[in-house]
């Protein structure tokens, strides 16, 4: 009997350093999966941003690129337009999109850069230890809020899918969780779309994945997909937002 | 043996684009040539005006505090700039729109209505080269052959407007020459 | 190929491409916005590729996906965009990748003006980024010479595998002169298979590429910063250049001076000599590496008993010069920075004064 259950040619054999109930491991195998199936490692390009993902290139098993705080976007946008015929993918946390990378993604889904972009939402800073994100939910406690997020001094959470998909420029524009296995198999869905979108030069593409950080939460792993489920779906509604013609 | 060259006047008056064309003529007849403009503040204020070096060996220093001759176009260049000439230089005046004179004795004033010529040939646009042929036919400084050449150059991508140049052209010279 | 008269901003531009380099990303910023008004033009006839960046921030990285990538890229900007820039320019040294970046300094600091400057040297030469990085600076002083040291700059920057720059001030960029320009290189990115992230497929190996400059490890950030200096102490050992004005005979001064200054400078010393006052000068054409050696030798000439250090900027270079000097004679500094170039007679009167 061959294996029916095995590790994607697109990850490589290193062990993760995440932390226990940490999604990004499940998020790499969908977008690694998605490399292979598309039969597109030998030409893809990734871009690992700073904050937890920024060992991501140690992980994936193909070219890779790794950029300064927020840049990913800027970078993907220079290797795109200089090899076309590269599949470019960058893997941001909501620091690195949402706060310091805002004028780069926000431009580069405006231009419609053919390249695809796995936004990894967990409303924190995860390896800066905690600190608060432009997603960080209101009264959330962090090392920066430690009174809960106040909404009065620093805003509403920042809804990037939202926020992206207003913009007139073709896109494909998704949210979805990983956090249960009914959510699973829809972001992997929405992962392969964004890179077949790609593939056929169609348009930018964007998936935003809500995620968990028990450690930086202060919680267990299940309370963190209970919290998540409850309080982070409940303001980041999962679905596709903007969708090409 | 180097000359100096300054155009100023208004902004709109083609004062870069005749620097440019003599920078081109010089060059075409072997001198060595740099074109530099004034790109300060004083340029989105509405005057502009640039310099012409010309020389028979690699030039030195680009910035020139007092050139040789000046072409000025309006009044407030003549002003500003009359003093500075080299004893000796050709100071062209636009007597269209410049009532006054250099006020220098040891100059050669060159006083043409630009305007007016240009007006008579057609259009007001080909004062600028009416200015420049005037003052390359008093001062010689490059053939009016090479200079014919170096416009139809200029206006290459519009050939249209070459024989007005061209007639331009001719009545700067005239123009020098009374 | 006959001479053409070109402004510096567009022969900039156009002497990249004959260099081999199609791909341009930038942002505007007076007083080089004439080479992006160029290339948006003149790259497509030539298959290449043309972006107007959002910030100068996002142009860094964009010029470092595409170095990353193994194309030959270059961008063009001015001191405040320069600074916004400087991140990224520390990040590609660091990653070792190969791009070029031309400086057409204007006044600062800070917004300063839009005027010909060169205060940005010791940011281009000793401060260009965080961390352990430099850069190969070269300075030209006429427009001929920024063309041929833009063709240089990036076989350069592939034989070290690390940025160039093209350090001008505003009035290479504005200025018009005669430009020659020399035959199209026809070289490429040579081994850039052994580190670019171009796709695993065209690669012999196909083992995958990694371009970063993260090192968690202190030995192997450690490792990286020796390769680095390595490369560093190999351009001061193999890429000086200068040249010496009026220093056959006797002098009694030296002057040390570069891009437009030095051509004021020697006007002053053509000047000066016609009423019998010899001045050396050395025009350093790297300012890193920086000509330690001939100032050195000039400044030894047992006539001279002065050197000036002649910037527009308020003494900058003149670190450089007398770390060279090693203070067995004066140095002095002299400059302007506003954008008002000191003229012959100025610099005529600072040699009197100090030196005739």
């Amino acid at each position: 009997m061959g294996k029916t259950f095995k590790k994607p040619e697109a990850l490589s054999d290193a062990h993760t350093h995440y932390c226990p109930g940490c999604t990004h491991g499940v998020i790499h195998r969908l977008v690694a999966e998605t490399i292979d199936e598309l039969g597109i490692r030998g030409r893809t390009v990734g871009i690992a941003p700073v904050g937890c993902a920024v060992l991501a290139y140690n992980y994936f098993n193909c070219d890779f690129q790794e950029a300064a705080h927020g840049r990913a976007p800027a970078m993907a946008t220079g290797i795109k337009r200089v090899r076309p015929d590269l599949m470019v993918f960058t893997y941001q946390g909501d620091g690195d999109l949402a706060s310091i990378g805002m004028g780069e993604i926000i431009h580069a889904a405006n231009r419609g850069e053919k390249f695809t972009t796995i936004f990894v939402n967990n409303a924190i800073y995860g390896m800066t230890g905690g600190q608060m994100a432009p997603t960080t939910m209101p009264d959330q406690r962090t090392s920066t809020s430690p009174f809960g997020r106040k909404v009065e001094e620093v805003g509403m959470p920042i809804k990037m899918a939202e926020l992206l998909a207003a913009l007139q420029t073709p896109a494909y524009i998704s949210r979805q969780t990983v956090i249960k296995p009914k959510y699973i198999t829809k972001a992997k869905k929405a992962i392969k779309q964004a890179f077949t979108y790609q593939l056929e030069n169609k348009c930018f593409s964007l998936v935003e994945v809500v995620s968990t950080c028990p450690t930086n939460w202060g919680m267990t792993p299940v309370q963190a997909v209970e919290w998540t489920e409850k309080t982070l779906l409940a303001y980041y509604q999962p679905g596709d937002y903007k969708v090409p013609a | 043996m180097q000359s100096e060259i300054m155009f100023a006047g208004f902004g709109g008056q083609g004062i870069l684009l005749i620097g440019k064309v003599l920078a081109h003529a010089a060059m075409e007849e072997g001198f060595e040539v740099a074109w530099v403009p004034s790109y300060g503040p004083e340029m989105r204020g509405g005057t502009a005006y640039c310099t012409v070096v010309i020389s028979d060996r690699p030039i030195g220093s680009p910035i020139i505090k007092n050139p040789l001759h000046l072409v000025a176009m309006n009044g407030p260049s003549l002003e500003k700039f009359a003093p500075t000439v080299k004893k000796g230089g050709i100071i062209f005046i636009n007597s269209s729109l410049i009532a006054f004179g250099a006020n220098r004795d040891d100059v050669d004033e060159l006083r043409v209505p630009v305007v007016e010529i240009a007006k008579d040939l057609g259009s007001v646009k080909a004062a600028n080269i009416v200015a420049l042929s005037a003052f390359v036919a008093r001062s010689g400084i490059v053939s009016m052959e090479t200079l014919k050449q170096c416009i139809k150059e200029e206006f290459s991508k519009k050939p249209k407007l070459i024989p007005l140049n061209m007639e331009a052209v001719a009545a700067g010279e005239r123009a020098a020459r009374k | 190929m006959a001479k053409v008269l070109m402004k510096g901003n567009e022969a900039i531009g156009e002497a990249a491409i004959r260099a081999g380099c199609l791909n341009y990303f930038a942002y505007p910023i007076t007083p080089q916005s004439e080479v992006a008004e160029y290339l948006v033009r003149r790259l497509p006839e030539v298959g290449g590729v043309f972006l107007q960046g959002e910030s100068e921030v996002a142009v860094g990285y964009m010029i470092f996906g595409a170095a990353g990538a193994g194309v030959r890229v270059f961008t063009t900007s001015s001191s405040p965009g320069i600074s916004l820039m400087s991140e990224a320019i520390s990040y590609i040294a660091a990653a070792q990748c190969p791009a070029v970046f031309v400086n057409i300094m204007r006044g600062g600091p800070g917004l300063g003006g839009i005027l010909p400057s060169q205060a940005d040297y010791l940011q281009a030469t000793k401060g260009i980024g965080h961390g352990d990085c430099r850069l190969l600076v070269m300075a030209p002083a006429s427009v001929q010479e920024a063309v041929e040291m833009v063709m240089k700059a990036f076989p350069l920057a592939e034989k070290y595998r690390n940025p160039v720059m093209i350090l001008g001030d505003g009035l290479i960029g504005q200025m018009m002169e005669p430009v020659e320009f020399p035959d199209q290189l026809k070289t490429e990115p040579s081994n850039k298979d052994a580190w670019a992230t171009n796709g695993m497929d065209h690669r012999k190996s196909k083992t995958r590429n990694l371009v970063k400059s993260l090192f968690l490890d202190p030995v192997q950030l450690n490792d990286n910063n020796l390769a680095l200096k390595a490369k560093y102490d190999r351009m001061r050992a193999e890429e000086v250049m200068s040249e010496s004005y009026n220093t056959d005979g006797d002098y009694k001064g030296l002057i040390v001076s570069y891009g437009t200054m030095s051509r004021v400078c020697r006007t002053a010393i053509d000047m000066l000599k016609t009423e019998g006052i010899d001045v050396g000068m050395i025009r350093p054409q790297t300012v890193f590496p920086f000509p330690e050696k001939a100032v050195a030798e000039a400044a030894m000439k047992p006539s001279c008993m002065h050197v000036l250090s002649i910037e527009m900027s308020m003494g900058q270079m003149i670190e450089d010069v007398e770390r060279s000097v090693k203070g067995r004679i004066p140095v002095s500094w002299y400059g302007k920075c506003g954008g008002d170039i000191p003229t012959p007679e100025e610099v005529i009167d600072v040699v009197r004064e100090r030196i005739a």
